[in-house]
C-alpha cells in the first residue's frame, strides 16, 4: 500500500514538472521566445549539468568499487584461474585507462563549448593524419590485448595431460549428477536410451541393455494386452499404437547398440569404452583433489545447461547429444578458501548458467576441494554407496511447478507391466 | 532561410500533388513515407512501454525476491503473479518477451522504420520511397508481427520463456518448459513476419538511396545518416534470412520431427527418438542475425547523432569519409564476429581464436568514431537542444559500453563473465541505451519535421537528464553484480549465499529503474501534448544543411511543391570561414573559387 501511494505521489509530481514546463512555455511565448531557440540560461545550465554529472558519475564509479571490492569473487582457485585474473586486472588497466580519459574530454568539450552568440565554431572538416594516429594507436593496444588473451586462451583450451583426472558432470533439469571412473580410471560409454532410475546417466554395459530392453518388452506387452483386451476410444488406441511403435523403435536402436557394443569389444577388447561402464561411481556428491588436473567431461540429459564454477573461474556449457571439456587444476583447498573469506560456511559452488527451466535460479551442487588424502578417503566410500536417486529438487518458495522427476516414469511403467506379464 | 532553399524553384507549380484523400488511405493504408513513418514510431513507442514495464516487473522480483506486489498481480493476473508474487515461469517469459520486444521491435523496427522511411527520401532529395506499396506492407507486416508477439503473453502456457536467443533444445521442447508450447511457435510466427517486414523494408531503403537521389546528391554528399540507413538496410538484407531459417528449421524440429537441433535427448522421462541434430547449429545461425542485429540497432543511432551533433555542434562532422569508412567496416565486420557468443558453447577453441581477433577488430572503427566526435565537439559552439543532450549522452553510452565489449571479446575472460549480469550491463549500455539515446535524438530533432510542431524543452531537459542519471544507475552498478558471478536469467538469488553481498545492489538497479520510468512518462506526455498541442514550427528550426528542411512544415505528397532541389554541396557546411551565416544549405550554389570540403 505504501509503495502504491509512493507511485502516486511520483506520478503527481511528474504531472507536476510537466504543468510547470507548460507555463514556462507560455509565459516564453508571451516575451516572444520560440521553443527551438536555446537561451543562454539554458546552454550554461546544461552545460554545468554536464560537468556536474562527470563528477558524480565518477564518484558513484570509484564509491562502487570501493564499497563492492570485498563483495567481487575472491582469489581464483584454480591454476589457470590466476592466469585469467592477472589478464582481467591487464584488460581493465588499460580499459580504465581509455574509460577516464575519453570520457572526460567528451565531458569537458561538452560542458566548456556551449554556444555562445559571440564565437563561431572552429570549422574543422578533416586532418589525415591526426586520424591515422587514433586509428593506429587503438590497433596497437588492441594487437596486445588479442595477443595475450589468445595465449592464455590456448593455454587454457589446450590438450590435458593424459593423467588427468576424468571427472563426469551431467546435468539435467534442474540438477548435476558426478560419475568417476573406477580401478581402470576410464569413463564408460553411455547411451541416452538406458537411462531408467537405477541407471540416471544411461551407462552402458550388457546387463543394463539386458534390463532396458526387457523393460521396452515389458511395457510393449502391457500396451498390447490393454489394446486387446480394453474397449478403449479410437484417439486412445491410437495413442497407444504410436506409443508401440516408438518402443519398437527404441528397442531396435538399443539392439543396434548392443551390435555396436560386441563388434567394439570383439575388436578393441579391454581398451574398448564399453567395457569401463560397470565400475563407475555414480554420485552427487562433487570432490576434487588438490593440485591435480581434472578433465571434465560435460554432458546433457535434456537441454543446454552450463556448469559454472566461479572461484574457479571455470564455465562450459552441457549440450544435448555431445560431450563438452574444461580442464583444470584446482589450488586452493575449500577449508583454505575457508580462510581466505573469513567465512566459515563458505562452499565453491558448481552452478548452471545457461537457461534451462523453470528452476534454473536453483541448480546447484557443492564443491569440495580437499589434499590428496581426504579425496581418497572420500573417493573410497563414494564407491560402496550405491546411487540413490536423490529426491525430487524441491524449488524453495514461491514454489514453481514441480520438476518432474523424468525417471520416475519408466520405472513406474516397468512395475505396471510387470505385473500385467503372464 | 526557407527562401533561400526554395528559390530556384519557386516558380514551379503549387498545386499539383493536391488531391482528396480518404481517411484510410491517409492514416491507415498511407504509401507516403512520412506517414509511414509516424506508424512506425508510434507503434514503436506502444510497444516501448510494454517492454520497459515488463522489465520493471521482473526487476521488483530481483530487489525483493518472493515479496508481493499488488502491481504485479494487476497486471499479470492471480495466475502469472498469485498474491501478487512473480511466478518463475513468468519471470522467464518476461525476460524473454522483453528482450524481443526491445530488441526486435523498438529498436529495428523502431529506429530504422521511423527514421530511414522518413529521412531517406527527405535527405536525398526523393518524392517518395523506391515503391510505396512495399513499404506499406513493411509496416503492416510488422503490426501484424506484433500483435502476435503481444497475443502470445495470453496463450495457456504463457509466452516463449527460453530467453530472447531461444536457444533449442529448450525452446523446442514443450515437456522442458511450459513456455516452449504454444507461446514459442507464436514467437516463431511473429518473427518470421517481423523478419519479412524489416526484408521489405530494407529492400526499399537500398534502392532509395541507390536511385532515386536527387541531382548532384552524389554518394560523398550524402549526410552520415542516410550512410547509416543504407549500411544498416545492407546488412539486415544479409542477416536476417539467415535468421529466418533457423526460425523455420525449429519450427520443424517441433512440429515435423525433424532432427536439426536435437540429439540424444531423454525428457519428462522418455528418450525421444531426435538423433544426429546440434543444438550448436542454431547458435550460429541465431547469432549469424543476432551479431549484426546489434549493428542494425547501433548504426542508424549512430547516424541520427553524427546529423545532430554536427548541426549542434555549427561544425562540419570530424572526419566524414573516416565516418562512412568506418560505418561500412563496421557493417562488414558485423558479420565475421557472431561466435564470440559461442566461446563456451562447446564450440571448437580454434575457432574461438578466430573469432576473439575479429570481434576485437570492430573496435578500431569504433574508436575511430568516437575520437571523431570527441573532435567534432573541440572547439563546437554547441546548441544545448535536448536532441543534442541525447547525442552527447549517446558517445558517453557507447564508450562505456564498448570498453566493457573488450573484456568479453576476450576469449578467456568470457569464461568467467559469460552470462552472468556482466554481459547483461553491457549490451544494455552499448545497444540498448545508446540506440534508444539515439532514437531520442532523432525523435527530438525530427519532431518538427514529422508533426510539423515544437516538443517543449524544458521538458526534454529535465526528460534527458533523468533517464540520463537513471540509465547510468540501473547498468553501472549492475557490472558489479556480473563481476561477482551473478548469473543472468535466475529468478532468485536467495539459494546462493555467495551472492548476497551484492544484492542491495539489486535493489538500488530497480530503484533507479524505476526512476528512468517515470522519466519516460514526461517524454510520453510532451511528445503526445506536442503532437497536438505544440507551438507550430518553422520550416527549418534548427538551422540545418540537409533537404529536409527544404520541404514545407505541412507534408505534402511528393514532399517538395515543386521541382526537386538540385544539391551543390556536402551537408556539413557549418561555420564555414567566409560566410555569413552559420550554415550552408546543401542547396546553395558553390561560389565562385570556393572549394567543396569533405573530410
Amino acid at each position: 500500500m505504501t509503495k502504491l501511494l509512493i507511485l502516486l505521489v511520483l506520478v503527481l509530481a511528474i504531472l507536476a514538472v510537466a504543468q510547470l514546463a507548460r507555463v514556462y512555455e507560455l509565459t516564453s511565448k508571451l516575451r516572444g521566445k520560440r521553443e527551438e531557440d536555446i537561451s543562454p540560461a539554458d546552454n550554461r545550465m546544461n552545460a554545468t549539468l554536464w560537468w556536474v554529472f562527470m563528477v558524480v558519475y565518477y564518484a558513484f564509479f570509484i564509491w562502487l568499487i570501493w564499497a563492492y571490492a570485498d563483495e567481487m569473487l575472491p582469489v581464483a582457485a584454480s591454476a589457470h584461474g590466476e592466469e585469467i585474473d592477472t589478464l582481467m586486472n591487464f584488460n581493465w588497466a588499460i580499459i580504465l585507462l581509455v574509460f577516464f580519459v575519453t570520457s572526460t574530454l567528451l565531458f569537458w568539450f561538452a560542458g566548456k563549448y556551449a554556444y555562445r552568440a559571440d564565437r563561431k565554431a572552429y570549422y574543422y572538416a578533416h586532418n589525415n593524419k591526426l586520424e591515422l594516429v587514433w586509428t593506429v594507436v587503438p590497433a596497437s593496444f588492441l594487437a596486445v590485448i588479442i595477443i595475450y588473451g589468445l595465449r592464455t586462451w590456448q593455454d587454457i583450451t589446450g590438450p590435458a595431460a593424459p593423467d588427468a583426472l576424468q571427472v563426469e558432470l551431467y546435468a539435467k533439469q534442474f540438477d548435476w549428477t558426478a560419475r568417476y571412473p573406477g580401478d581402470d580410471g576410464m569413463l564408460g560409454a553411455t547411451d541416452f536410451r538406458l537411462i531408467d532410475g537405477e541407471n540416471p546417466l544411461g551407462i552402458v554395459t550388457k546387463e543394463r541393455i539386458a534390463i532396458r530392453l526387457a523393460a521396452l518388452a515389458a511395457e510393449k506387452a502391457g500396451l498390447d494386452s490393454l489394446l486387446q483386451h480394453a474397449i478403449l476410444p479410437d484417439s486412445r488406441a491410437e495413442e497407444i499404437r504410436d506409443r508401440i511403435a516408438g518402443i519398437e523403435r527404441q528397442a531396435g536402436r538399443i539392439v543396434n547398440l548392443r551390435t555396436l557394443m560386441e563388434q567394439d569389444i570383439a575388436e578393441k577388447g579391454e581398451a574398448s569404452a564399453y567395457m569401463h561402464g560397470a565400475d563407475d561411481v555414480v554420485t552427487k556428491e562433487f570432490h576434487l583433489p588438490l593440485r591435480k588436473e581434472v578433465l571434465l567431461l560435460i554432458r546433457s540429459r535434456d537441454v543446454i545447461h552450463s556448469a559454472y564454477i566461479p572461484h574457479l573461474r571455470a564455465q562450459m556449457n552441457a549440450v544435448p547429444g555431445m560431450t563438452t571439456t574444461f580442464k583444470m587444476v584446482p589450488t586452493i583447498t575449500t577449508d583454505s578458501m575457508r580462510q581466505v573469506t573469513g567465512n566459515e560456511a563458505f562452499e565453491y559452488i558448481l552452478l548452471c548458467n545457461k537457461i534451462c527451466g523453470a528452476s534454473h535460479y536453483n541448480m546447484q551442487m557443492p564443491l569440495v576441494v580437499e589434499d590428496q588424502g581426504t579425496y581418497d578417503a572420500w573417493y573410497a566410500q563414494a564407491r560402496t554407496k550405491p546411487f540413490q536417486a536423490p529426491p525430487m529438487a524441491v524449488a524453495p518458495t514461491p514454489a514453481p511447478p514441480a520438476p518432474t522427476d523424468s525417471t520416475a516414469a519408466p520405472a513406474d511403467s516397468t512395475d505396471a507391466t510387470a505385473a500385467l506379464k503372464p | 532561410m526557407g527562401s533561400v532553399a526554395t528559390a530556384p524553384h519557386a516558380h514551379a507549380g503549387h498545386a499539383q500533388h493536391h488531391h482528396e484523400e480518404s481517411f484510410v488511405s491517409k492514416y491507415i493504408f498511407s504509401q507516403d513515407h512520412k506517414m509511414i513513418s509516424k506508424q512506425f514510431l508510434i507503434t514503436a513507442i506502444i510497444m516501448a512501454v510494454i517492454g520497459f514495464m515488463m522489465s520493471l516487473l521482473f526487476r521488483l522480483q530481483l530487489a525483493w525476491p518472493g515479496e508481493s506486489f499488488a502491481l504485479s498481480e494487476f497486471l499479470l493476473g492471480s495466475k502469472w503473479a498469485p498474491k501478487g508474487v512473480l511466478d518463475p515461469n513468468m519471470y522467464m517469459g518476461l525476460v524473454t518477451i522483453h528482450g524481443t520486444i526491445m530488441v526486435f521491435f523498438v529498436l529495428t523496427a523502431g529506429l530504422s522504420g521511423t527514421f530511414s522511411n522518413l529521412l531517406i527520401p527527405l535527405q536525398v532529395g526523393a518524392r517518395d520511397m523506391a515503391s510505396g506499396f512495399l513499404n506499406m506492407l513493411s509496416y503492416w507486416l510488422f503490426f501484424l508481427s506484433s500483435v502476435l508477439m503481444l497475443a502470445s503473453l495470453f496463450v495457456e502456457g504463457g509466452p516463449a520463456s527460453s530467453g530472447w536467443t531461444v536457444y533449442p533444445p529448450l525452446s523446442a521442447l514443450p515437456q522442458a518448459m511450459p513456455g516452449s508450447g504454444a507461446g514459442m511457435t507464436i514467437w516463431l510466427v511473429s518473427m518470421a513476419i517481423f523478419i519479412a517486414s524489416s526484408l521489405l523494408g530494407s529492400l526499399n531503403y537500398v534502392v532509395t538511396v541507390l536511385n532515386l537521389r536527387t541531382k548532384g546528391m552524389k554518394m560523398t554528399r550524402m549526410p552520415l545518416t542516410v550512410w547509416a540507413f543504407f549500411a544498416t538496410a545492407v546488412v539486415g538484407l544479409l542477416s536476417f534470412p539467415v535468421l529466418l531459417s533457423a526460425a523455420l528449421l525449429l519450427l520443424m524440429d517441433r512440429s515435423l520431427g525433424t532432427s536439426f537441433y536435437l540429439s540424444d535427448i531423454h525428457v519428462a522421462g522418455e528418450a525421444l527418438d531426435h538423433v544426429g541434430g546440434s543444438p550448436l547449429l542454431f547458435q550460429h545461425l541465431f547469432w549469424f542475425l543476432g551479431h549484426p542485429e546489434v549493428y542494425i540497432v547501433l548504426l542508424p543511432a549512430l547516424g541520427i547523432t553524427s546529423e545532430v551533433i554536427a548541426t549542434n555542434a555549427r561544425k562540419p562532422i570530424f572526419g566524414y569519409r573516416a565516418m562512412i569508412g568506418s560505418i561500412l567496416t563496421i557493417g562488414f565486420l558485423s558479420f565475421l564476429v557472431w561466435a564470440h557468443h559461442m566461446f563456451i558453447s562447446g564450440m571448437n577453441p580454434f575457432l574461438g581464436s578466430v573469432f576473439v581477433f575479429t570481434t576485437l577488430l570492430i573496435a578500431i572503427p569504433s574508436a575511430v568514431k568516437v575520437f571523431n566526435y570527441l573532435t567534432t565537439l573541440w572547439r563546437g559552439n554547441l546548441v544545448m537542444t535536448p536532441a543534442m543532450l541525447f547525442s552527447i549522452g549517446l558517445v558517453a553510452s557507447f564508450i562505456a559500453g564498448g570498453l566493457t565489449g573488450i573484456i568479453l571479446a576476450d576469449s578467456a575472460l568470457d569464461i568467467q563473465v559469460h552470462d552472468t549480469y556482466f554481459v547483461v550491463a553491457h549490451f544494455h549500455v552499448v545497444m540498448g541505451v545508446s540506440a534508444i539515446f539515439g532514437m531520442f535524438a532523432g525523435v527530438y530533432h525530427w519532431f518538427p519535421k514529422m508533426y510539423g510542431r515544437m516538443m517543449n524543452t524544458k521538458l526534454g531537459y529535465v526528460h534527458f537528464w533523468l533517464t540520463f542519471v537513471a540509465a547510468f544507475g540501473v547498468f553501472l552498478p549492475m557490472h558489479f553484480v556480473g563481476l561477482a558471478g551473478a548469473p543472468r536469467r535466475y529468478y532468485s538469488y536467495s539459494e546462493f549465499p555467495m551472492f548476497e553481498g551484492v544484492m542491495d545492489l539489486n535493489v538500488l538497479i530497480t530503484l533507479f529503474a524505476i526512476l528512468g520510468g517515470l522519466a519516460q512518462l514526461l517524454f510520453l506526455y510532451n511528445f503526445f501534448y506536442s503532437v497536438f498541442r505544440g507551438p507550430k514550427a518553422v520550416q527549418n528550426p534548427w538551422r540545418s544543411n540537409t533537404l529536409e528542411w527544404t520541404t514545407p512544415v505541412e507534408h505534402i505528397h511528393g514532399n517538395w511543391p515543386g521541382a526537386i532541389p538540385t544539391v551543390h554541396r556536402w551537408p556539413y557546411d557549418y561555420s564555414k570561414p567566409g560566410k555569413a551565416e552559420d550554415f550552408v544549405p546543401q542547396t546553395v550554389p558553390l561560389e565562385h573559387g570556393e572549394a567543396e570540403e569533405h573530410g
